[in-house]
Parts: C-alpha cells; structure tokens; sequence
C-alpha cells in the first residue's frame, strides 16, 4: 500500500517538476553548466556518517542533478571529481576515492544507468598517466561505449587541473609547430596563436561552461576550467554537494537568465 | 535558498561619501584632485609638484577591529567595475564615472600601503575593451596617462612601485613613454607593487607566455618536454613580482565573473564579489572583503584534519 503511495507521489513529483521545466525554458537556458562538486566529508561529519560514506551520498545526488540538467536539456554538463591537488590527501582517501570511482565508471555501462536514459556521451578529461591502469582501462572503455551518443556530453574531470592542462596544451602546441617548421611549412615557430592552443586543450570537445557552480560556499575556483571560465557566471551555494537539490539549480538558472538579458542589451548597447 | 555569496553590508564604518566627490568636482572638474583630499581641502587644483601632506602613512596604520595581522592577504587583485553605471545612476557621462573610479583606486592603493599588503593588481582595459567606442577608449587611455604623470611624484615618494602589464602594442606612443618612465623611476621602491593590467587578459598573457617559451624551445634552449608549470609561470607577465598569484579577488558591480582578468594566477585565488559599483567601493567595502578573506579555509585540494 505504502510503495503505491510512494510511486505517486514519486510521478506527481516528477509531473510537477517537468511542468516547472517548461516554465523555466521559455527564457534563455545555459549550454554547459560545470560542478565543482564539495563538501562531501563535511556532509559525512555532519550526519554522523562513517567516513567515505560522504562520497558515496554524493555520488547519489550527482546522478539527481545530471538528470534534472538532461530533462531540462542542458546539452553540457563537465564535473569536477578528482582534481591532482587531491592524490596529496592521505594515502587511505586516495585509495578508497579511487576504488569508489572504479566501481562507478564501471556503473556506467549497466543498461539501467543514466547513460543509457539519456544518451549520455561521456568524456573524461585529465592526465591519465596518474590514474593506475584498471581506472584508466574503465575511462577508456566507458568512452568507446558512449562515443556514438550524440544528445548529450558528460564530462568527468579526474586527475585533472587547469595548469596542467595548459602545460600539455602549450607542449603540443611547441611540437606541432615544431613538426611544420622542420617539414617546411612555418618559419616562425614561436609565433603560436590562440587557436593552435586552443585546439589542443583537452576540453576543446565543449563550449565554455555558461555556469560553474561550487557548492558548500567556498568561493574559489580550485583550478578548475580556468581558461573556460573566463567569462562564466560564478554560484557559490553554501550547501553541501549532498544537499544540493532542484531548487539550486532552478535558482542558479533564474539568476542566469537575469543577468543573460542585461548582458544582452549591454551587447547591443555601445556603452 | 541558494546565497549568491554576495555578503549584506552589515558593518557600521563611515563610508566614503560620494557626495564629497560630487562636490569637489564640481569645483574642478578637469583637474585631478591630490591625495591629499581628506586632510587639506581638495580644492581640485591640480599639479604635478602636489605638495603636501599626501599619504602620510608612510608609517602603517593599525588595521581596523576584527582584522587580523597574520591572515592579511599578500596580493589582492581587483576589478575595478561599474563605473559606467554609477555615471548613469547620477545622470552623468561616463567619463564623470571613470574620474571618480580614479578616486576610488586612489584610495584603495592608500590602504593597502597602510595595512601592509605587498601587491595589488588592478584590471585598468582588458581586451575586450577595444570594442567600445573610440571616444571611450581615447578618454580612458588619455586619462591613465594623465593619472600616472600626475601621481608619479606622490607615488615615488611613497616607496610603491608600479608594473605595467598587458599587450603594448596598441597603446598609442605618448601613454608607452609615461609607462616606461613611470617602471623606470619606481622600479626600487618597496612598500607596496602596483600591478595596472592594461590591453591585458589572462589567455593573451598564457599566448604570450606560450610563445616565449616557443621561441626558447626553437633556440635549443630547452626540450619539450621539459615544458612545466613554473616554465610557464616564469614567462607569465606577473613575472614582474615576487608574489604573482593574488590571495584575493575583488569584482565590485554585482557581476559574478571574472571576466577573463587573469588566468593562470587564479587558480586558487579566493573571489569576492561586492555589490557596490567601483567608485563606492571604498573602505569598508574593502574591509569587508578582508574579513570575509580571512575566514575562509584554505586548503589547496587537500584536506585540513
């Protein structure tokens, strides 16, 4: 009796909030939003949950939010879930951070996942000589599986920073230049231009993120998508990661489309 | 609810009043008021040999109640926004707005002298300014290069030293000359570095940055592979300072971006986004971004156990 109630309850929530979606995309709807996506251990220490478990909570509203973004249509949607900074932690965290992230990589791939429902794309974008072997095999593997779906993209950061992803950039950018110059074809190597970095770069696969969003107040970007972000609308909810719902997503677009119609006219008008 | 991270301005410290500015320029309107203007009467005469007891605080000044010392950020960047829009507000012209941006740094600058912040970092025309009008940008150009003359004196004499970063190249000849000059006679003072950031943005300085490295690399000074961070950060334009990443952002207009200002040197800068429109943002503004500054954790992709 109780299930039934709880499966209505569950369709008139999902009636309700694909309604408030049709709303919401009458105004101008973000093409990538970016989640930085913290306060995981603090959510674990504040409902008295073991450590690591915080993670795991996390994990569950990572695939809420992505659902909302799809249903409302967002076609980009990058994550933040494992920065380089981060394999300072100690040893235990990094490990068990790892295994987590296995285990849900290879999650992907089961027929009920997110991926499938929505016709998910996934790229992972990081420096993978610092994963160990089965995760970088997982990524891989998950990439191949996905790469014909064309709807939506799911970017994953792992092992990823900004700076070094400008690094790798900036040397393949130097090498390709280099291989012009000695078949003849660019004298002036060191005249390297924007495009040719940007080209580069692993995350050229998306348009800049419209939105980056951190969660649990911190107001910092971490090295996160530095070069993409130039010109992205920055949130700071001081909820955290587990807490982060519908509402501040809603909130985050309504804000979006606010600020989108000023800079609008601030284009059209030569101040 | 969602907290746009905007903190209420819940201090009770005397604000700069922008009434005083409108009074003052009113009596000179195209002159540039000294530094003097709190202590002696400003009466808006302008002069290269401004005399005067400027910035007395060659000594430093206690910080206000509630800052701490220790936690006082090394570098703070700022961009200095909204000065077009205080204009508007007050029915002026925008030119009326930069001028009283002027002001606005001015004290800002005087402030970080006092409390002991080495760097600040000013986001004066970026790239995608060159897009505004040409009677804009003219004025705005025309009005830096008449600021750094007319403060040259002051500033020397306070012991700040001024950087110039940015692309020159479009800079017209006379504004290159006054930088130049401006570099050269401060280049050894101490106390506090202005970094102004002109024709600059964060992605032409990692291009620039790029190509010196390019250049290195086909003169068989270094291998590819030896490309890394601090190669990169060597050949950043905030090279010019021992302290190139700023602890701390400053946006003021209400608008939650960066706007391209800095790239690289972001990375783990703490953002603080402030209501006011630039010539507003005064004292307590700023004092109100350090105390926010100064209680955040910073841990670096780590963990604080």
């Amino acid at each position: 009796m109780s299930s039934g109630i709880s499966q209505l309850l569950e369709q008139i929530h999902e009636f309700s909030r694909r309604c408030l979606f049709r709303v919401i995309s009458v105004g101008p709807l973000p093409i990538h939003l970016a989640f930085i996506m913290d306060g995981n251990r603090r959510y674990a220490k504040k409902r008295g949950l073991e450590d690591g478990s915080g993670h795991k909570v996390g994990f569950s509203a990572l695939m809420s939010m992505l659902q909302y973004c799809y249903e409302l249509g967002i076609k980009y949607v990058t994550i933040y879930a494992f920065s380089i900074d981060n394999f300072r932690r100690k040893p235990e965290e990094v490990k068990s951070l790892m295994n987590l992230m296995l285990e849900k990589i290879k999650s992907l791939l089961d027929k009920e996942s997110i991926v499938h429902e929505y016709g998910i794309r996934v790229h992972f974008i990081g420096n993978f000589a610092l994963l160990s072997d089965q995760v970088r095999a997982a990524a891989e593997e998950v990439m191949e599986a996905t790469a014909k779906n064309s709807r939506v993209l799911l970017l994953v950061c792992v092992a990823y920073n900004s700076t070094d992803e400008i690094v790798q950039a900036v040397k393949k950018s130097c090498t390709n230049k280099l291989v012009e110059h000695s078949e003849g074809r660019d004298r002036d190597i060191e005249r390297i231009q924007l495009v040719n970095i940007e080209e580069t770069m692993q995350m050229r696969v998306a348009p800049g993120p419209d939105i980056l969003i951190r969660s649990s107040g911190e107001t910092r970007r971490s090295n996160f998508l530095l070069w993409q972000t130039g010109s992205s609308q920055l949130f700071s909810p001081d909820a955290l990661w587990s807490e982060i719902g519908l509402r501040h997503l809603v909130w985050t677009i309504l804000n979006f489309q606010r600020s989108h119609s000023y800079l609008e006219k601030k284009k059209k008008k030569p101040l | 609810m969602l907290s746009l991270r905007v903190p209420s301005t819940s201090f009770d410290f005397p604000r700069f009043h922008a009434g005083d500015l409108e009074r003052r320029w009113k009596l000179g309107r195209d002159s540039f008021l000294s530094f003097s203007h709190r202590r002696g009467f400003g009466l808006g005469v302008s002069s290269a040999k401004s005399e005067t007891a400027p910035f007395t605080a060659a000594e430093e000044e206690a910080l206000p109640e509630g800052l701490q010392p220790e936690l006082m950020p090394k570098h703070v960047a700022v961009i200095m926004d909204g000065n077009g829009r205080w204009a508007k507000n007050k029915g002026l012209q925008p030119w009326d707005g930069h001028r009283a941006g002027v002001e606005a740094l001015r004290e800002i600058v005087e402030l970080c002298g006092k409390w002991g912040i080495q760097v600040l970092t000013v986001f004066a025309f970026s790239t995608d300014n060159w897009i505004r009008p040409k009677i804009e940008i003219d004025f705005l150009l025309n009005l830096f290069e008449r600021t750094l003359k007319s403060e040259l004196e002051t500033l020397a004499k306070n012991n700040v030293r001024i950087s110039i970063i940015g692309d020159s190249s479009k800079l017209p000849k006379s504004l290159l000359k006054v930088i130049n000059e401006v570099e050269e006679v401060t280049k050894n003072n101490t106390r506090l570095q202005l970094i102004v950031a002109v024709g600059y943005s964060g992605k032409y300085d990692v291009l620039q940055a790029c190509r010196g490295i390019a250049q290195r690399v086909k003169d068989g000074e270094i291998e590819v592979e030896e490309i890394d961070e601090r190669l990169i950060e060597q050949e950043l334009e905030t090279n010019c300072t021992e302290f190139p990443n700023p602890d701390l952002l400053i946006r003021t207009s209400g608008e939650l971006r960066v706007s391209n200002f800095l790239l690289w040197q972001l990375a783990y800068t703490e953002l603080f986004f402030a209501q006011e429109l630039w010539p507003d943002f005064g004292r307590s503004g700023f004092i109100e971004a350090l105390m926010s500054f100064q209680q955040r954790q910073r841990r670096f992709g780590g963990r604080k156990s």
